[in-house]
């Protein structure tokens, strides 16, 4: 087996008094697109974020290419590849889409932001009729749009998603997930958190099941879209 | 029209130009950290001094042309004021960064207090004063009076100008602006971009500090005066300025800078020059009250 690009052992972090997440085990090779899924409120964000130092894990370690960086700084980890659109998409209100696009390439500097810019246009071609805009105007699915392409303008090693599916109409949801799986081909590694469990699961290679805070199951996307339990908590039961 | 209105316009812009380069530092701040650095106004006052120093010095030395006498002065007092800013976020702000609200304010208050005492200490509490560099002004005759434009006054529209053109610039087109602006919007965000947040509030504290540098050198060419005490009014003037145009807004603290500057020198001009704090104040409680937002500012959301 080939050493993973990211992995988490044991990690344990804490809210204030609560507990959000509980001896947390995982990992990505690269090359994967993993997805982990779960009901509101598991923890799922709260993964993402710990990967990058917000909150700190209280135990465990964090382990990315083979270094330890359960204690560094977030701007040491995205200056390193790991790249995130996060939870309510975080896109700055007041920026213009273009220059949300130029924050993308601080890890980088700005050497391939006119070639990575076109790229993002090809992939998401609505942010270029929107380029002069600025965010806040812009509807929801442009938004998640502009969240993945600004990660991607630091042509991250590894890709984290947080919820891209939330809150828009499902034939957005259907682009965004036709573009994902465009990069999951070019070889991107994409760690993909969604309560969306159909879409993610259909486009994953691996997935984890998360309740409470805890890894419940883990399987391949396939093995998990047919699973019993699975289906009747996160597919609707049909 | 008589000559007075538009001389007091003149001395009015002059001065809100200036009150302008010290809000400034005020609405920065804010934007990027929320906090008040009610030390600011010291930081200006303190470039007073290092101005007049800097022209003691150059003077000692036997520079003499007002371009070299000006170019000293400002390098070095900008460059200076430039470190203050640095340390005294380093030691008294960012240690307190993820404290309370009020902790920073208090020890921006514990700040201010310092270096006022410091300035008594080391230069003294009589007033200190500079010579008048650039002698003579332009007259134009008006109706029956006429309106004065000193070499001096002129000096100071265009380098306070050229400063907050220069910072409007950095601010909306290069990577530094982007990245001050980012970390003002969405901290956290910004930080899992790649951005170390902690060094761009660095950067906000020394760009304020050079804004107040600047005004701290132009203000002495003006009044020629100054003494340990004079960062407090002017301070709270600026700040008035800031809040006038929007706290947090850039181009607010220009506007009402210039506003505020404007229409206290009307009022000194044509009413009663012995109550122009006092209107200027009042002119705060009114913003306060009917326009909590300032000029140029949004209305407060509560985020959730």
């Amino acid at each position: 087996m080939t050493a993973p690009i990211l992995e988490l052992r044991d990690l344990d972090v804490f809210y204030g008094p609560i507990q959000a997440l509980k001896k947390v085990s995982m990992h990505i090779v690269e090359g994967e697109t993993v997805s982990l899924i779960g009901a509101n409120g598991a923890g799922k964000s709260t993964l993402l974020m710990s990967i990058f130092g917000q909150p700190r894990a209280a135990s465990g370690q964090i382990i990315y290419r083979g270094t330890d960086i359960t204690r560094k700084s977030s701007h040491y980890i995205a200056s390193n590849g790991i790249a995130q659109s996060p939870e309510g998409r975080r896109v700055f209100p007041d920026m213009t889409v273009e220059e949300n696009l130029m924050m993308g390439t601080i890890p980088i500097g700005d050497k391939y932001a006119d070639q990575d810019m076109q790229r993002m246009y090809e992939l998401f071609p609505r942010l270029k009729e929107r380029r002069n805009q600025r965010a806040m105007t812009m509807s929801g699915g442009e938004q998640q749009m502009l969240a993945i392409a600004r990660a991607l303008m630091s042509r991250p090693k590894l890709l984290l998603l947080d919820e891209p599916s939330l809150g828009l109409a499902p034939i957005v949801v259907k682009q965004i997930f036709a573009t994902l799986r465009e990069l999951a081909q070019t070889g991107m590694t994409i760690f993909l958190v969604e309560q969306n469990a159909n879409h993610a699961l259909k486009l994953s290679d691996r997935a984890y099941v998360m309740v409470n805070g805890q890894i419940r199951m883990t399987g391949t996307g396939q093995e998990l879209l047919v699973n019993e339990e699975v289906r009747n908590a996160y597919l609707g039961g049909h | 029209m008589d000559g007075i209105f538009l001389q007091q316009l003149i001395n009015g812009l002059t001065l809100g130009s200036v009150y302008g380069l010290i809000a400034i530092g005020y609405t920065m701040v804010y934007g990027i950290i929320g906090m008040i650095n009610f030390a600011h106004g010291e930081v200006y006052m303190i470039s007073a001094y290092l101005a007049a120093i800097s022209l003691a010095l150059l003077a000692y030395f036997g520079v003499e042309s007002f371009p070299l006498l000006m170019l000293g002065t400002l390098l070095f007092t900008i460059v200076v004021t430039g470190v203050y800013g640095f340390t005294i976020e380093r030691i008294a702000y960012k240690p307190l960064r993820n404290s309370t609200r009020l902790a920073p304010l208090i020890s921006a208050i514990g700040i201010s207090l310092i270096l006022q005492n410091y300035a008594q200490i080391s230069q003294g509490a009589r007033q200190q004063g500079v010579p008048t560099l650039l002698e003579g002004a332009w007259r134009v005759e008006v109706g029956t009076g006429f309106v004065q434009l000193t070499y001096t006054k002129i000096f100071i529209l265009i380098a306070a100008f050229a400063g907050m053109a220069l910072l409007t610039y950095v601010i909306k087109y290069t990577k530094l602006g982007r990245m001050c602006r980012a970390t003002q919007q969405d901290r956290k965000m910004a930080s899992i971009l790649g951005i170390n947040t902690d060094r761009v509030i660095s950067y906000v504290f020394v760009i304020g500090a050079v804004m107040a540098a600047l005004a701290g050198v132009l203000i002495t060419m003006n009044y020629g005066t100054f003494d340990f005490y004079a960062g407090f009014i002017i301070g709270i003037k600026a700040f008035t300025a800031a809040v006038l145009g929007g706290i947090g807004s850039l181009p607010g603290a220009m506007l009402g800078g210039i506003i505020l500057g404007i229409s206290e020198s009307l009022f000194s001009g044509l009413i009663n020059s012995d109550y122009k704090d006092v209107f200027s104040f009042s002119l705060l409680v009114l913003i306060l009250i009917f326009r909590p937002q300032g000029l140029l500012g949004r209305p407060l959301v509560a985020k959730v």
